[in-house]
């Protein structure tokens, strides 16, 4: 018996050791890279409920760094990228941090979605490494001055919508329906409401569902239709907004549906009929089908990648990320010899200091607290296609 | 259930303290390699998290191995705890500037508040047996997740502020703070939770567990799950004694919510982290690690937790892959015939052992 015992914690000790060995040989590799690359990690959600996030800023973000290595690189240096999963859960994405500085990263392109990215932050503010997330929208992911953000704030979003909707007069009596238990869905809400109190607006309807109750809209929809709302207003993500689209055509709802950018990829959904998307507005920054050459340029290399995928706002985001490093690289004389914080410190600074036109937004630029300044567009779907809403 | 001789008596008490030990051991080893720096910073960023994995599946391991009731809510405890003291900290980060004294009591109120919801959900749910137990417990694990998440919680200077509704219904004043803010959670927790507190909580909770198991209640408690109506002849009040077992155990998972909560600096309660997947994540180290065995749960917690992040250079496999492991990890663990085949050709193993210990508890 006491034999069995001191094997059993033999092997105990054995498992730990192999464990921590396996630890001790990645940070060999990890120390060994440095010199003549840039190493820019990324993190986002690849498996789970919000992969198809997490899978557009992936390709996003490829395409972008393979066009740089084509074209010679940042100041000659070549970027290599790394992409870790991270679940869409916070705890895993400071998992997924951590094994992305074993292997060496200088800047990190993450995360994906606002829960995890204010994990992050917390991290590298610590580290002092540079941050950049193409869409954790939350204001908390900016709170620290080493992370800037490449797509609007969800307050921003509210506030513009509510702006937006008022200044064009597309309604008086406006109803929201809303995601009560999601980040960004409520953060929009928030802001929306409080936005509209100083317009000529009167919210007739405000009526929250959850993430475990988001199949059946018709008690939201019937309160919205006997409030009289002219306008809906839909600060939710594209999956629910196919129902509610189709409950309200049914039960003979037809005012204004307008909504943020978590709507872009409506047209995208299998078994929805496009033509009931026909009218709906959407506040954002990227379309897929505008016509210039450059997001043309983007859409066709993406589709080739992804085998066929229309990219969404989230790619475009990556892309502009990985572009926008590249600007701040250059502006701020960055050599992959230096060290993390020193990398950190001298983009915190450039990023202030440069503009740049991307797929997401012409002449951006970021003040200090890490927010962006660009203008928001609205997008009409008309026979089926995004246009741009004049 | 026999009595257990003496000498057999002694025999847990020795494996109990060699467990002990090896989790000193194992503290140590990591201390060393944290000072001379060879340890991965993902590593590191895990050894916090190992803990509080453990504390979950030896807690859990009360209510499944020893009280021999299937709970699926335990996360639901956990995110109690997470939250009840993620509040107290948020709240006196600046008025008790004391992390040690500050953490204490934020360990204490993150268990109490779970003992108080374990203990009142454990009234009402315990009266039920088996799956329908398993069904009310993962119901309320839900409910738990989404009172969490529609909830919000103001503080100023007139004291505390609640709403089910949104942010501005709380109608703080000027300066107040909103703490808990719906879906969005709370953010900015103090980090004060570090790996010695952790595996001390650890050694605690597993010193509380086998004490209990030990004393005239954990008795009492063995003999309600091994013949419920000999028990109650015997005179053992049975629901006094379900609901201390079941109460101890979620205050433990409260404890282990504490840990989480203030090792990340964002608390959102989701599917992932206090919804059913985790319920049944704590389930699988326990039963894996074999239902009734202490030192077990802890191992197949460490494993199961490390497994997916070392399996991160299979890139898109990687949950396929753990999930393929974690199959066939079950089929060698319980299938008869995998018993059979490790008792004839690895008697030595130690697995092996494992087994034959458990069929004598059993």
């Amino acid at each position: 018996m006491k034999m069995k015992r001191m094997l059993g914690l033999f092997l105990v000790l054995c498992l730990t050791v192999a464990s921590f060995a396996a630890c001790g040989t990645k940070e060999d590799t990890g120390a060994q890279k440095s010199g003549d690359k840039f190493y820019i990690g990324a993190i986002g959600p690849l498996t789970g409920g919000a992969a198809v996030y997490g899978q557009h800023v992936k390709y996003g973000a490829e395409i972008a760094v393979k066009e740089i290595n084509e074209a010679g690189g940042i100041n000659g240096k070549q970027i290599e990228l790394r992409y870790e999963d991270d679940e869409h859960d916070p705890e895993k994405s400071v998992n997924a941090y951590n094994n992305l500085k074993d292997w060496g990263m200088q800047i990190l392109m993450g995360a994906v979605t606002s829960g995890p990215s204010v994990a992050v932050a917390e991290e590298t503010k610590n580290d002092n490494m540079f941050q950049l997330t193409p869409s954790g929208s939350a204001p908390a992911v900016i709170q620290y001055d080493n992370a800037f953000q490449v797509c609007f704030t969800d307050p921003n979003q509210g506030a513009a919508s509510a702006k937006y909707i008022s200044d064009q007069n597309l309604a008086s009596k406006v109803a929201v329906i809303y995601d009560g238990s999601d980040v960004y869905s409520s953060g929009i809400y928030e802001k929306f409401i409080e936005e509209a109190a100083n317009t000529n607006l009167e919210i007739v309807a405000a009526e929250a569902f959850t993430a475990d109750s988001k199949s059946d809209f018709s008690v939201q929809l019937q309160k919205a239709k006997d409030g009289g709302a002219e306008l809906v207003f839909l600060p939710i993500y594209y999956q629910e907004a196919t129902l509610i689209l189709t409950q309200a055509n049914g039960m003979g709802f037809d005012p204004i549906f307008f909504g943020c950018d978590g709507l872009d990829g409506i047209l995208g959904v299998e078994n929805f009929d496009p033509a009931l998307a026909e009218d709906v507005m959407l506040l954002t920054p990227f379309a897929a089908d505008a016509p210039d050459q450059k997001t043309q340029d983007f859409v066709d290399k993406f589709k080739e990648l992804s085998g066929g995928d229309i990219p969404n706002q989230f790619g475009a985001d990556a892309y502009d990320a990985i572009y926008i490093i590249k600007a701040a690289i250059e502006k701020a004389g960055v050599t992959p010899d230096m060290s993390i914080s020193e990398i950190g410190d001298a983009l915190k600074v450039a990023m202030t200091e440069i503009t740049y036109d991307g797929l997401t937004g012409a002449g951006m630029t970021w003040a200090a607290t890490g927010e962006v300044n660009k203008e928001p567009r609205a997008v009409i779907i008309k026979d089926g296609v995004y246009t741009l809403f004049e | 259930m026999k009595m257990k001789p003496a000498k057999q008596v002694s025999n847990s008490t020795r494996s109990n303290l060699i467990t002990i030990g090896a989790i000193i051991i194992v503290y140590i080893i990591c201390q060393i390699m944290i000072a001379n720096g060879s340890i991965s910073n993902l590593m590191k960023g895990l050894l916090i998290p190992l803990c509080y994995y453990s504390i979950m599946a030896v807690s859990l391991n009360l209510t499944v191995g020893i009280l021999g009731e299937l709970s699926l809510g335990h996360a639901g405890f956990m995110c109690i705890g997470a939250f009840a003291s993620a509040f107290f900290s948020k709240v006196t980060v600046d008025t008790i500037p004391n992390v040690f004294i500050r953490f204490t009591l934020a360990i204490l109120i993150g268990a109490l508040a779970a003992a108080l919801l374990g203990s009142l959900i454990g009234t009402v749910v315990l009266r039920l047996r088996g799956d329908y137990l398993a069904i009310v417990t993962l119901a309320f694990n839900e409910i738990i997740k989404n009172v969490m998440n529609v909830l919000y919680i103001g503080v100023d200077s007139e004291g505390v502020h609640f709403s089910i509704k949104d942010a501005a219904s709380l109608n703080l004043e000027e300066g107040g703070q909103t703490i808990v803010n719906g879906p969005r959670g709370i953010t900015g927790t103090p980090k004060d939770a570090t790996f010695g507190i952790a595996i001390l909580l650890l050694i605690l909770t597993f010193i509380i567990i086998i004490n209990l198991v030990n004393s005239r209640s954990g008795r009492a408690i063995m003999a309600i799950r091994d013949n419920r109506i000999a028990a109650e002849s015997m005179g053992i009040d049975i629901t006094k004694f379900k609901i201390l077992a079941f109460t101890i155990s979620a205050s433990l998972a409260g404890v282990a919510g504490v840990l989480y909560s203030h090792n990340i600096s964002t608390l959102i309660a989701t599917q992932k982290n206090f919804g059913y997947n985790m319920s049944i994540m704590i389930l699988v180290f326990v039963v894996l690690g074999g239902i009734g065995n202490l030192r077990g749960s802890i191992i197949a917690a460490v494993v199961l937790t490390l497994l997916p992040e070392y399996l991160r250079f299979m890139q898109d496999y990687r949950m396929i892959i753990y999930a393929i492991v974690l199959i066939v990890m079950m089929i060698f663990n319980w299938n008869p015939k995998c018993i059979a085949w490790r008792k004839n050709h690895s008697i030595k193993g130690y697995l092996a052992m494992l087994f034959n210990k458990q069929k004598k508890e059993a």
